[in-house]
């Protein structure tokens, strides 16, 4: 079976000389949900936008469903949807003629239901003949979704789709994404945010200064994510860790006024409450505590270094 | 063919121009009185027949091309530079659809316009001074062509500005005086020999000579030769916007 997308040797140079986009090559299963993650300026939207035919591809391969986007780009297209992350809408149309102009576009025969339906499971309903200039943020990203679905693609790319979102919005839009899944739609999201790609992806990639450093099946990968550190602001400055805790694999901080302490949550046991009663018994006293997890920038700092 | 974009964009471009018509056609309906007023009546009845044409009948053709052109031109380049500006042309470039396509449904909507304000304007002129149309359908014919023709080039005009500055530029630096100096309001024999020749270059002369033809059969130059200079200016247009969405110009990085 051939995948939704094949992406082979692909590179974009833009004029200015800048390579955004190195050598890829990805495969993504039919039916799944494919989270490309990755910091600013590292290449997803530049490939999202390759892969829909917005951005010239300077050399390499793109099938989509088997349809090579660039000689056979009807077939290729007429199976995608694109929501954009820029907020792009018209403004004097209603949200319905957009919507129905979305549908010819793509060259559908009108279907008032389909589009009804969209609609509604975007709770657009009620803005169905408002103009979309009156629209808040938030409405507009329905309305993009909606001109994206109003095609029944196969294939959808959503490229940052929580950016600027309210919680409402987010939930419905999961909502939508997983009843699209279940309907074997293959869909692609660009994210930040590492929650939503744990939450909705089946694999994950991550690129970086447009390469693809990996892709690996969601859980895996979660579980080397997944890491956090409690740091222990001390009272006292101190020269050296306590035998009794050496166990724990503490880092002393170079000034001697903190512990650091890495662990992982998703562990049946984190080793925290240990660590607590063995500070309490070696006599470490401390004015502070400070969890973090680690931030996607530092990951992909150190997915970057290990590779290499 | 995907009919259903082509239908989908016209229909769109056609909505937009329904929303604007009251400033469309009032303003070209406005300026053509006040030129009938001024040129027509009040200068016109002391300048003699031309040809036995009154002056006031005389500068109808011309004036209908001057708003054909200037509107076409307008049209066609806003319904392209704006989708560019505001960023919703991801759709068009990301859907199904050819350049053909593309083509047919924007120019399409953008000389449907003009044609339709071609005619109010006839319309108008019809109350000012006595008309005759001798060759109703070569008239047709030219307001067809010209409208579609011109609507292509604000086509590339569209495509190519990147900024309000450039789209404004080209019909008012170029077109303006091509039509004023292409005979609008007059016949190019009156010219002094050397600018009758000069004359010869600006393209905007066969289409006005040609259309004129239409109406009092009179013209400077071949209604032949006018017919063939639109349809070479046409073709230009067409190969022009061919290379434009093969290589992507100014809509592709």
């Amino acid at each position: 079976m051939s995948s939704a997308i094949s992406v082979s040797s692909l590179n974009k140079t833009y004029e200015s000389g800048f390579e955004a986009l190195k050598n890829i090559n990805l495969d993504i299963r039919h039916g799944e949900i494919f989270a490309l993650l990755g910091p600013n300026g590292a290449g997803k939207t530049t490939l999202i936008s390759t892969i829909c035919g917005i951005v010239n591809p300077t050399s390499g391969t793109i099938l989509a469903d088997g349809h090579d986007i660039i000689k056979e780009y009807r077939a290729a297209r007429s199976k995608i949807g694109l929501v954009p992350q820029e907020l792009t809408t018209d403004a004097f149309e209603t949200v319905w003629a957009t919507v129905s102009f979305s549908r010819g576009l793509f060259g559908k025969p009108a279907n008032p239901a389909h589009i009804e339906k969209i609609l509604k499971e975007l709770s657009l309903s009620d803005k169905k003949d408002s103009k979309i200039m009156t629209l808040s943020g938030g409405m507009k990203r329905r309305v993009m979704i909606a001109k994206a679905l109003s095609h029944e693609p196969e294939i959808l790319f959503l490229d940052e789709p929580s950016a600027g979102v309210d919680v409402e919005l987010r939930r419905d839009m999961w909502n939508v994404v997983r009843a699209l899944r279940e309907s074997g739609v293959t869909i692609i999201l660009t994210t930040h945010y590492i929650e939503e790609a744990e939450q909705m992806a089946d694999r994950i990639g991550v690129i970086s200064h447009g390469e693809i450093i990996l892709v690996e099946e969601k859980d895996a990968l979660m579980r080397s994510l997944g890491k956090k550190e409690l740091r222990l602001l001390l009272q006292e400055k101190r020269e050296e860790i306590p035998e009794a805790l050496a166990a724990y694999g503490l880092e002393l901080s170079p000034d001697g006024s903190e512990l650091v302490y890495h662990y992982d949550t998703r562990k049946e046991r984190t080793g925290i409450t240990a660590l607590l009663k063995d500070l309490d018994k070696a006599g470490v006293r401390f004015s502070d505590i400070q969890t973090r997890e680690s931030s996607l920038e530092e990951i992909f700092v150190n997915l970057v270094r290990e590779r290499k | 063919m995907n009919l259903y974009a082509i239908k989908a964009i016209y229909l769109f471009e056609m909505h937009r121009t329904w929303r604007t018509l009251m400033q469309s056609v009032i303003s070209p309906v406005l300026s053509t009185s006040l030129y009938f007023v001024v040129f027509g009546s009040a200068i016109g009845g002391r300048i003699p027949e031309i040809n036995g044409v009154s002056y006031g009948a005389f500068i109808v053709p011309g004036l209908i091309m001057l708003s054909l052109l200037t509107q076409s031109i307008s049209n066609a380049s806003f319904g392209i530079y704006f989708p560019k500006f505001v960023g919703t042309i991801y759709e068009l470039l990301s859907a199904p659809v050819s350049y053909v396509e593309i083509v047919i449904a924007y120019v399409g909507a953008a000389a449907t316009k003009s044609i339709i304000l071609g005619v109010i304007i006839l319309a108008t002129a019809a109350l000012f001074v006595p008309l005759r149309i001798e060759h109703p359908f070569v008239m047709l014919l030219f307001l067809v062509l010209t409208a579609v023709t011109f609507s292509m080039f604000g086509f590339i005009i569209g495509i190519w500005a990147d900024g309000f500055e450039k789209l404004q530029l080209v019909p008012l630096m170029i077109i303006t005086p091509l039509t004023f100096l292409g005979g609008s309001f007059y016949s190019i024999d009156m010219l002094p020999p050397f600018w009758q020749t000069v004359t010869l270059f600006n393209p905007v002369v066969y289409l006005i000579s040609g259309f004129r033809w239409s109406f009092f059969g009179l013209s400077d130059v071949h209604i032949g030769t006018s017919l063939v200079m639109t349809a070479v200016f046409l073709l230009a247009c067409i190969l022009i916007l061919r290379w434009i969405f093969r290589t992507g110009y100014r809509l592709k990085s």
